[in-house]
């Protein structure tokens, strides 16, 4: 059935070539398991402030700042978890031997970055002005517009993907006082359930297809 | 059933050329490079159907130079996207037929 061969050529060219497809399930799991050692180490953090800042450990004034530490904190978890994805798709697209490098994937990053970015200013300001109790539902509402506003350029579990971190802020947003947990589902949890979808989906390399 | 396989446009029997076509009927334009890299095959052939479809008027060519260098990107004419969505109803009829 060389007719039914072409349609599907057609599909997997249609979809390479405006898709990002190499986005590995490994970077998912990989960026869970960094949220979830982070918001471990933030309740442990929490828990143990009192003690922590009357031994002064770390000295400088800064350095002791429970904010600066709990920011410092977030900010190590997305860099490993990015560099993460980064690297594990790096690793996927050279082993199916595709660019990663690309319009699909360039659009994916910029898609991605922009409601990130926007979130990552909303969250400094809700830090400076004290809102504290505002940072978990505003992280995890733009971390999950900013995976709908990417989906288009990449798998469709990523858009079921964001829906649920949006929806997870908006529950945050009402049980305050719980935004460690949400934290952790959210971040930690949900990268997990999704790098597993996406490591079976399509990690296998049914998606692509030598033309000769 | 044989009517309906002489339908199908010739242009498109090749899988290079049909391999094209789909990539520039989902993209504005793609520049040679890119095209080479999704199909994975040579300059020369790519080159080679890109002449075929560019003399049916199925594609148009923007040459630019990009520091210096020349950058070659192309485009699915309204022809040639029409010729393509021909071409997908006549594939779909046959399947359906089978």
């Amino acid at each position: 059935m060389t007719q039914i061969e072409d349609i599907k050529e057609i599909r997997n060219l249609m979809e390479r070539s405006t898709r990002f497809l190499s986005l590995s399930g490994f970077s998912g799991i990989f960026a869970g398991i960094f949220a979830l050692i982070g918001a471990f180490f933030a309740w442990w953090y929490i828990n143990q402030i009192d003690s922590i800042i009357s031994l002064n450990i770390w000295g400088t004034g800064l350095i002791s700042n429970p904010v600066f530490i709990l920011i410092l904190d977030g900010l190590l978890v997305f860099v490993f978890a990015l560099s993460g994805g980064i690297y594990f798709s790096m690793r996927k697209a050279k082993k199916q031997g595709v660019s990663f490098w690309t319009k699909p994937s360039k659009l994916l990053l910029i898609n991605f970055l922009i409601p990130i970015i926007s979130g990552g200013f909303f969250c400094l300001f809700l830090i400076i002005y004290g809102f504290y109790i505002m940072i978990v539902p505003a992280s995890l509402m733009f971390y999950g517009l900013a995976l709908v506003n990417a989906s288009k350029y990449t798998f469709n579990a990523t858009l079921y993907f964001g829906i649920c971190e949006i929806i997870l802020g908006i529950l945050s947003g009402i049980f305050v006082g719980y935004g460690i947990w949400f934290w952790a589902l959210g971040f930690g949890v949900l990268h997990i359930v999704y790098g597993t979808v996406i490591y079976f989906i399509k990690d296998n390399g049914t998606a692509i297809k030598q033309i000769e | 059933m044989e009517l309906q396989l002489n339908k199908l446009n010739k242009t498109f029997e090749n899988r290079i050329r049909l391999g094209v076509m789909s990539i520039l009927m989902v993209n504005d334009w793609v520049d040679f490079n890119s095209l080479k890299d999704l199909l994975k095959i040579t300059d020369g052939n790519l080159a080679s159907h890109i002449k075929a479809l560019e003399a049916e008027t199925y594609i148009e060519i923007n040459k630019q130079f990009i520091n210096k260098k020349p950058n070659t990107s192309y485009r699915a004419t309204l022809l040639g996207r029409k010729a393509f969505n021909e071409h997908l109803n006549i594939l779909e009829k046959i399947i359906k037929q089978k």
